[in-house]
Formats: structure tokens, C-alpha cells, sequence
């Protein structure tokens, strides 16, 4: 059992400012329902204050309590005031949270900043995050991850999961969150050694075949099942080029795990060494 | 209302006449089996009239059963057995749905030397013979197969199981922790090496089980000392809580009745009424074959936690195989070697009843949990139909793929 303090038990056993506004201005939506939580933030901005908030949790107590507490904070805020907000202040209002918990607060934080986005004008980003995927799992990117460092202070790779969940899926990032800490605690890099590719067996014709084969048999079905759709448009020896259609292209997180999928089973069937790209648009 | 306890899978009640049975051996019978005197003498006797009842559930002979301190001992304690027996041989098996006692063995040991397949399981958590049979090998040392999920209830082939590797000369291990005291289980006809069972899952304390080691099996002792279980397992006897697990494995043999139908009526009654009153619900799991007393539900669009804690709001004790609950970031292994969706496997809660549990109880339950859930789902961005629900679940399929 979590040890959630008083204040927390409170906020989501009676969270404030539930639900959606009719005449909100500014939308920010984070998370998703296969990683377990989402917030969709509303605000009203009149000027430049945010005259009121509400939100839709879907997740444990601390997302709900933690959605809680941002809107109590921020309602009457201006908007400046609002950006200064950090995952911490959200913890800190709650009278703490479990330290595994702690990417709740950063939830919040994100669905903030995403709303004052849409309250801008400013394009819907991909992904809602600039920088590089590092965690495909919760598609979590190398620029929230330094983020969570600085304004955290966290120590260790641990700790980056608890705030951000990179790392809690399959754990394949975990020598890359290791390093990213190492580069901002100051300490060397680790070297990089390049491995060499594996002998190729197959043709390029025979390749180019298998790889048809398993988009159509394997991965065309899976994503047709959710209402998205693949397309191949080139190869370039093990580089696969493709496009992604239907639901996939409105999906803000899944274009990126989408390619971990596609990768993963491509590499099973065909050659270990492929690469999925996107085909420019 | 008083406490609903519906989380028997995680452990039980003690029954009372356990209790009563015990308390001696905390107080003036408080000798040790192993001496001399008339005075420990007396514990000793007792000692093996509980060995005779834990026996005589499973139909054992007293001389196979070993006292351990708890399932997990029991699975390290067999599965180590079998390696030490046969050190040429480098290979395990099991499946993807056991219990950590077994999976985190199985791959603490695949990182030292060991190379481990692990058998998966269809979307109602069943297993295919077949894929055993193909996957054993000259170099198999044990196949691990548990007899009943408990996370799900789904019941293992796992007299079926046992045969095929008898068959092919390789011995056979089941964590029927689950399972011991709900099913009848009789080793004279179910060729099995080693069996486990854990005290606290049939209403005896916690900190006792037994290992069933079919005679002639290998064996070598996990925890070595004195010459306690016949040099088997080291350590001054847990003298009250063997006598607790005799008398507990007795009133099991003479319940086994009413677990499979009494029981079974009120989980029934529960499922049913809850599925009847809360759309968007799905069961977890193989129900035609699964524990009388266990049910695995899944409400979409709701948080599995968050449920918990409403629930026990009401006093209702139940468990999640959500990810917020274990602290993993990531649904059950169960669920997700499934393939149940994270969009219903992060709503999962598991109801697992006993003969302690009552019909009020379970009224109780399916005229409150609607609440809670709807309550939820009211809260929640995601709701049927929602534009967003088909985008947003998809991640599930990439996280799967990533061969966690």
C-alpha cells in the first residue's frame, strides 16, 4: 500500500474542479490510456489570468489528486506565473508524494505547458515534446529527461524513472538514461563502440520480398485492428522507409512506439539489423 | 458494513480451529521435536501427525513431504534440487505467467549459465502442450509449470504436463500454491517430482508451507544444518505453525466440497452482477477452467489503483494487476503475457473469495462497486466511442513489442 499522505488521500477522494469547461480557451492533453494515466487539462484565460481550470484524470490517486492540486494552483494565475509552476510545487502543495509517484506531478506540469500551447496558437507539436526518443515504452523523449534531471536534482537512474517512467518498460533505455545522467552530473561519457553489422544473408530482392510480406501478414492487421495503417515507400539495404496512415497519423504518441513495433517485428522476421524510418513527408 | 475481505489469493484467514490447535506449542508444549526428553518427545509426535495430515491431502507418504518456511522457499528449494542433480544439464522451462518464487528464479539463474524458455500463454491465460513438447530438450534439467494461475484462477494441464516430461526423463515441478485446498490434487496419479503449497493460502498462518518430493526424486538440501526434515532442511522446526498447517490441510480435505460449490456460487454471483451492472467490463482469464473462488475483472477506462482505494473506502479489500499498484509503471506480466489490452489491463481487479466470505458480502459488492466505477469514469478524459480512445490505446501494441 502507498503511503499517500492526508492531503493527497483528500484530493482524490474529493478532487476539485472536475470535468470539462465549455468555454475554455486553452486544451492541453497528456498521457495515454495504454500507459496508464492521462490528464486533459481545460483552462479559461481572460487577458492574460486564468479565471478557471477543471480536468479529466484517468489514473491512480496521485494523477488524480495531483490534477487536483494544478488546478487549485494555478486558477488565478497569469499566464507567466503559471509557466513557473514546476512538477516540485505540485508535490510540494500535496504535502509530498511517494517517490515513485513523482511523474503524476510531472504529468501536470506537462499538460500545463501543452495547454498554454494550444491557448498560444502554436502548432500541436508531434509529440508534445521536442528532442530524441530515448524510452519507447512511454515514448519519453532526452529533452524531458534532462529536464526532470535539472529540476529535480535527481541522482540516478532509478530516480529518472519515478519522474519520468523512462526506463519502467522493457529497460532497454537504461544505458542510455545512464548516460544522459553521467553528461549532466559532469561525469565522462562512456565511449561508444560501434558494432560491426552482421554478415547479410539475404538479397537485397530477397529482403525487399520478406519485408512485404511481413508488413501485409504480420503488421499491416495489427494496426488496421486500431483503425491505423502502414505503407511501405522504399528501401536502402536494411534502411526501411515507411508511411503511417489512418488513426496513426493523429496519434500524438504512437508514431513513435509505433516504429519500436514495426522495428521489433521486422527484425524478428526478417534481419536483425533493420532500421524503420519514416519516409519524408 | 465490516471488512469485505475478497483478496484471498493474496492470503486467507486463519481458521479459528487452527488457531486453537496451535497455541499450545507457543505456550507449555513448547519442547523441541528434536530432543531427547519426554517433554520435547510429545512435540516431536505432534510434529509428525502434522506431517501425516499434509500428506494426506495431496496423497502423499509422510516421508515426502518437507516443511519449508514458505511457497517461495519451496519452488527455490525444488528447482535448485533438480539443477544440483543434474549439472550437465543446461536448460529450464517454464511459463511466462508463474508466480515471481519461480520467474525471478528462473531468471536470476538464465543470467548464470542457465538458458530459460518460457512458455507463453493464449488470451484466456491457457498454455499449449504442444510448445512444450517441442521446446524440451536432451539438456532440459526441469520444466516449472504452476497448477493454477493467481492472478487469473486459470487452471494448468499439468497432470498432462507432468506426463510428457516424465515421458522424455525430466522432472517436473508445480507451484500449486493456488491450487492446494480448492482442487483435489492426488500425486499417486499426478506424476509430479515436486509440488509446493503455502500455508497461508488455506487458512493457516503465514511463514509455513511443505514441499511434496516424490520418492526417488533428486534432492539436495537448500538450507543445510541440523538433521531437522531428515537432514532436508535445516533449522529448528516452526513447531505451532506445522501443527496449524496439519490441522488447516485437514479442514481443507473435509471443505474442498463447499469451496467448489458454495464458493463458487458467490464468486458467480459476484461476476455475473457486476458484469450485468457495469458495461465496458470484460473477464480476465479462462472461465470455463479456473480456481472456484477467483475472478479477474477489467473496467475500461479506469485506473486500477484508484478503484482499490474507493473500494477499501467501503472496506472492501481486493487486489489490481494495474501498474500503479505495483509500482512497475507496467500492467501485470500475467495479463500482458495475455495480451489483454493496457487499456483493460490497467482497470484489472482481482476478487478472490473463501469460505469465510458471505452472499451479503457479495451483494454488498456489486451494489457499490458500480458507483466507484462510474464515479471514475466520470473523472476520466476516455469514455466509450471517445474520438480519442482508438489513438490513445494504441501504444499498447509498440510497449508488447518491446519483448518485455
Amino acid at each position: 500500500m502507498w503511503e499517500y499522505t492526508d492531503k493527497v488521500r483528500e484530493h482524490f477522494l474529493n478532487p476539485r474542479n472536475v470535468g470539462s469547461l465549455d468555454d475554455a480557451n486553452a486544451i492541453g492533453e497528456v498521457g495515454s490510456l495504454a500507459c496508464g494515466d492521462a490528464l486533459k487539462l481545460y483552462l479559461k484565460i481572460d487577458g492574460d489570468r486564468i479565471v478557471d481550470a477543471k480536468f479529466q484524470t484517468f489514473g491512480c490517486a496521485s494523477a488524480i489528486a495531483s490534477s487536483s492540486a494544478l488546478t487549485e494552483l494555478i486558477k488565478g494565475m497569469t499566464v507567466e506565473e503559471a509557466l513557473k509552476l514546476t512538477n516540485r510545487d505540485i508535490a510540494e502543495f500535496l504535502g509530498g508524494l511517494p517517490k515513485e509517484k513523482m511523474h503524476c506531478s510531472v504529468m501536470g506540469q506537462e499538460a500545463l505547458e501543452a495547454a498554454i500551447r494550444n491557448w498560444r496558437g502554436e502548432p500541436a507539436v508531434e509529440h508534445s515534446h521536442e528532442g530524441q526518443l530515448v524510452c519507447k515504452c512511454f515514448g519519453v523523449t532526452d529533452e524531458q529527461i534532462v529536464r526532470a534531471i535539472r529540476e529535480n536534482g535527481l541522482k540516478t537512474v532509478e530516480e529518472i524513472t519515478h519522474y519520468t517512467k523512462a526506463g519502467g518498460g522493457c529497460g532497454e533505455c537504461v544505458g542510455e538514461l545512464q548516460k544522459l545522467l553521467d553528461a549532466e552530473l559532469g561525469k565522462a561519457p562512456v565511449c561508444e563502440t560501434p558494432l560491426a553489422a552482421a554478415p547479410k544473408k539475404l538479397s537485397n530482392v530477397q529482403r525487399m520480398q520478406l519485408v512485404l510480406k511481413v508488413l501485409e501478414g504480420e503488421i499491416r492487421p495489427r494496426l488496421q485492428q486500431d483503425g491505423g495503417d502502414i505503407e511501405l515507400v522504399d528501401m536502402d539495404g536494411t534502411t526501411v522507409y515507411v508511411a503511417l496512415r489512418g488513426m496513426c497519423t493523429s496519434c500524438p504518441s504512437s508514431r513513435l512506439t509505433l516504429e519500436g513495433f514495426v522495428e521489433k517485428t521486422l527484425r524478428d522476421h526478417v534481419d536483425e539489423n533493420i532500421v524503420v524510418k519514416e519516409a519524408a513527408a | 458494513m465490516n471488512t469485505v475481505y475478497f483478496d484471498n489469493n493474496a492470503t486467507t484467514r486463519v481458521d479459528p480451529a487452527v488457531l486453537a490447535a496451535m497455541l499450545p506449542y507457543f505456550s507449555e508444549l513448547y519442547g523441541n521435536p528434536s530432543s531427547m526428553h519426554t517433554f520435547g518427545g510429545q512435540v516431536g509426535r505432534a510434529v509428525r501427525e502434522a506431517r501425516e495430515q499434509v500428506a494426506r491431502l495431496i496423497g502423499a507418504t509422510p516421508e515426502e513431504i518437507v516443511f519449508t518456511s514458505c511457497g517461495t522457499e519451496g519452488d527455490n528449494t525444488a528447482i535448485r534440487a533438480a539443477l544440483a542433480a543434474q549439472p550437465e544439464k543446461k536448460h529450464i522451462i517454464t511459463t511466462r505467467v508463474e508466480h515471481p518464487a519461480v520467474l525471478s528464479l528462473s531468471q536470476h539463474l538464465e543470467k548464470n549459465g542457465y538458458e530459460l524458455t518460457l512458455l507463453g500463454v493464449d488470451d484466456k491465460g491457457r498454455m499449449n502442450l504442444d510448445e512444450l513438447r517441442e521446446a524440451i530438450r536432451k539438456d532440459t534439467a526441469i520444466v516449472s509449470i504452476m497448477f493454477a494461475n493467481n492472478e487469473t484462477g486459470t487452471i494448468f494441464p499439468v497432470a498432462e504436463a507432468a506426463a510428457i516430461c516424465k515421458e522424455r526423463g525430466v522432472p517436473f515441478h508445480t507451484d500449486a500454491v493456488q491450487a492446494v485446498g480448492k482442487l483435489d490434487i492426488d500425486v499417486r496419479e499426478l506424476p509430479v517430482d515436486y509440488l509446493v503449497l503455502s500455508g497461508h493460502k488455506l487458512h493457516a498462518p503465514k511463514g509455513i508451507g511443505a514441499l511434496y518430493v516424490r520418492r526417488g526424486a533428486a534432492y539436495r538440501p537448500f538450507l543445510r544444518g541440523g538433521h531437522q526434515e531428515r537432514g532436508r532442511r535445516g533449522g529448528t522446526e516452526n513447531v505451532p505453525a506445522i501443527i496449524g498447517l496439519g490441522m488447516a490441510c485437514d479442514l481443507a480435505a473435509a471443505n474442498m466440497a463447499e469451496e467448489n460449490t458454495r464458493v463458487r456460487a458467490l464468486r458467480d454471483r459476484l461476476e455475473q452482477g457486476l458484469l450485468a451492472a457495469i458495461p465496458d467490463a470484460i473477464v480476465n482469464g479462462d472461465v470455463a477452467n479456473r480456481l472456484p473462488n477467483t475472478t479477474n475483472i477489467s473496467f475500461k477506462y479506469v485506473e486500477g489503483e484508484a478503484i482499490l482505494l474507493l473500494l477499501d473506502q467501503l472496506g472492501v479489500c481486493a487486489s489490481s494487476g494495474s501498474a500503479c499498484t505495483s509500482g512497475s509503471l507496467e500492467p501485470s506480466h500475467v495479463l500482458r503475457a495475455m495480451g489483454v489490452p493496457f487499456t483493460y489491463a490497467h482497470g484489472s481487479i482481482r476478487f478472490s473469495l473463501s469460505r469465510f466470505n458471505t452472499q451479503e458480502e457479495v451483494d454488498h459488492v456489486v451494489r457499490e462497486l458500480p458507483r466507484v466505477i462510474a464515479r471514475l469514469r466520470e473523472m476520466s478524459p476516455f469514455r466509450a466511442g471517445s474520438e480519442a480512445e482508438a489513438a490513445l490505446g494504441k501504444p499498447a501494441c509498440a510497449c508488447q513489442g518491446c519483448g518485455s
